[in-house]
């Protein structure tokens, strides 16, 4: 989905449903008839029919076939999820691609949620200025990813970049670099500036998770003699588990949907030489930049394929995550 | 609070009378945790703060300073940008889109979720099912076909046309958390108004739609945000530069004007701005939605 709404949907509300929905369908008092229900329903149901459901199973559709222009040819079956690994360029493109999502995801599963736990833990036992803390932390997030991205492509200009100007400044020189023009650190600028841009997130969910906790289980630990580091391994790490695992998915989805961040950093072709090319960036690219006839069934086809990997991967880390859990509590 | 022991890191432990030997490590390790703090406020505040103020100076400055302040504060930039770089009819066509879309989609989500908590009937259960799904669907998946299907209505390139689609997209999220909290609300009320003889339209406005305000206000705030920052939709469904909206607009706003960096700073904080303002009137639905539902 979206840009930075779309965790709390996953993770908020979630939990209560379940408990609400029984509870509140047990009185028939506040039944609606199933008749005047269905009208309440129809205007967000045309919508959502027109346009989601109907581009949705379209976009299978058209993965099926070969094109040409707009044109629907005839029924390929699988041909064109095949081309994607035999036909240049996407047999090169497709697996560099695909390899700088999971750099983005590891990246970011390093950088921004470790530094985002470390502050909220820090920050949980703090009093003074605990408010002033979690909002300058969390305005990067808040910011649009596509601004973020350009700022940054401002800030790190060889030519006037205060980055570069402050890295000679303390003396190192060596250091002050045309750190996007180079395909060996492009990269890495990438990840650093979505880690930046989202450790608020992460921030904000192990707050929340931390200030959930039973402090009964760490005040006994701490009566018994543990040490602070020892409270933390052994009694709050593994009572966050829950947390991380939904922080972890989540990471996961928006890595391999990164979009704005890639875009302003390195442009549609992923520059320099292909060094921050991602998935959707080849996508955007091969539907509309392309020129190739089949461009509808290529493009639809990367999209497919996209999107099975980020479910069926999510749905085998929430598993993963959840069997830990049960081992760990 | 009933904190039992002075925990290392806070920093009344420093005010405390009787600190244990074993505790003189306490102050070393406050001053440490507060450098960290601060350091990292650092990190993430100074390049928007950068922006900003580079944002008041000249190209001039810009090179012979690259850490400077802004000496004598301009808006020229912003009236480059504003005027010249036609930031005006982006910033336009982002409020419209944006209110629109929010209004059509928080309207169509309140009176659906409102349905799917009152009603009993399996084929809702199926709906609302279908509905939620709809929160995993990577946009990229959906693209062309949207494309093609405004197009056959000649709705490519119109406000109208980017208002549906965000509406459409933003029912998923919208209707999970109203759903959430119609579910909440007891059902003694609406009986009550049955009773005095209420139908179901004026039950649900005069009755429902109350009480589901705080809830409201979430979602629009939650939809407002990534609706005005998407640059993907507007990116492919808009052809017409007057119908840019600002996202767009920076992405061509930074291939034509390359050289004149002030003009690219004022750029980025008139995109920004809304949100800013909208984040001081918010802050507290914020906190709470990204945080709902896991304690305090």
């Amino acid at each position: 989905m979206t840009a930075p709404s779309g965790p709390a949907t996953v993770t908020g509300p979630t939990a209560e449903i379940p408990s609400s929905t029984r509870r509140r369908r047990r009185p028939l008092t506040a039944a609606l008839p199933t008749g005047t229900a269905l009208v309440f329903l129809l205007p967000a149901a045309l919508l959502f029919g027109f346009f989601v459901l109907y581009p949705m199973v379209t976009a299978l559709t058209y993965s099926l076939y070969s094109w040409r222009g707009t044109s629907q040819e005839s029924f390929v079956g699988l041909g064109n999820f095949v081309q994607l690994f035999t036909a240049e360029p996407y047999a090169t493109q497709v697996p560099r691609a695909f390899a700088h999502n999971l750099l983005l995801f590891a990246g970011s599963m390093v950088v921004q949620n470790s530094v985002g736990l470390l502050l909220a833990v820090v920050l949980h036992r703090r009093r003074r200025f605990k408010r002033l803390f979690q909002v300058l932390y969390t305005m990067p997030y808040l910011v649009s990813p596509l601004v973020i991205g350009y700022l940054w492509s401002l800030l790190l200009s060889p030519l006037f970049g205060p980055v570069n100007a402050l890295l000679k400044t303390v003396g190192l020189e060596a250091l002050a670099l045309p750190w996007l023009g180079d395909p060996s650190t492009a990269l890495w600028v990438v990840v650093l500036v979505t880690a930046w841009q989202w450790v608020g997130f992460p921030l904000l969910l192990y707050g929340a998770a931390l200030g959930g906790l039973d402090q009964s289980l760490e005040e006994a630990a701490e009566l018994d003699g543990a040490t602070a580091r020892q409270r933390f391994w052994h009694i709050t790490l593994p009572l966050l588990t829950p947390i991380i695992g939904t922080v972890s998915v989540l990471t996961f989805i928006f890595s391999m949907e990164a979009f704005p961040i890639p875009y302003a950093l390195g442009g549609s072709t992923g520059s320099p030489a292909g060094a921050t090319d991602v998935m959707s960036l080849l996508f955007y690219r091969t539907a509309f930049q392309s020129g190739s006839s089949n461009a509808i069934g290529t493009s639809s086809a990367i999209a497919i394929l996209l999107f099975l990997v980020i479910f069926g991967l999510s749905v085998a880390f929430n598993r993963w995550f959840r069997r830990a859990e049960r081992r760990l509590t | 609070m009933a904190t039992t022991l002075a925990v290392p890191g806070t920093a009344s432990a420093t005010s405390r009378p009787a600190t244990p030997p074993g505790r003189r490590t306490g102050g070393v390790r406050a001053a440490l945790t507060s450098t960290l703090l601060w350091v990292y406020a650092a990190v993430a505040i100074l390049p928007l703060l950068t922006m900003v103020l580079n944002s008041f100076r000249t190209n001039s400055e810009l090179v012979s300073e690259p850490l400077g302040l802004p000496a004598e504060p301009s808006l020229a930039a912003y009236q480059e940008a504003w005027i010249e770089a036609s930031f005006s009819t982006y910033f336009w066509n982002s409020i419209v889109v944006t209110v629109g879309s929010v209004a059509l989609s928080t309207i169509v989500s309140l009176l659906a979720a409102y349905a799917l908590a009152r009603s009993r009937s399996r084929l809702m259960g199926v709906i609302e099912q279908v509905f939620v799904s709809g929160l995993m669907m990577p946009v990229f998946l959906m693209i062309v076909p949207i494309f093609y299907l405004l197009d056959a209505i000649g709705m490519v390139s119109t406000r109208t046309g980017l208002v549906l689609v965000y509406a459409a997209v933003s029912i998923p999220f919208s209707v999970f958390v109203l759903g959430t909290f119609f579910r909440q609300l007891p059902g003694e009320l609406e009986e009550a108004a049955r009773i005095d003889g209420a139908g179901p339209l004026r039950m649900f406005w005069s009755v429902m739609l109350p009480l589901v305000r705080p809830a409201v206000a979430t979602v629009v705030v939650f939809r407002f945000v990534p609706i005005w920052n998407d640059f993907f939709y507007p990116l492919i469904l808009v052809r017409d530069r007057t119908k840019y909206t600002l996202p767009v607009g920076l992405t061509t706003f930074f291939g034509e004007y390359q050289t004149s960096w002030s003009t690219l700073f004022a750029g980025l904080v008139i995109a920004t701005l809304p949100l800013v303002v909208l984040f001081l009137l918010a802050t507290k639905q914020i906190i709470s939605g990204l945080t709902a539902g896991m304690g305090k």
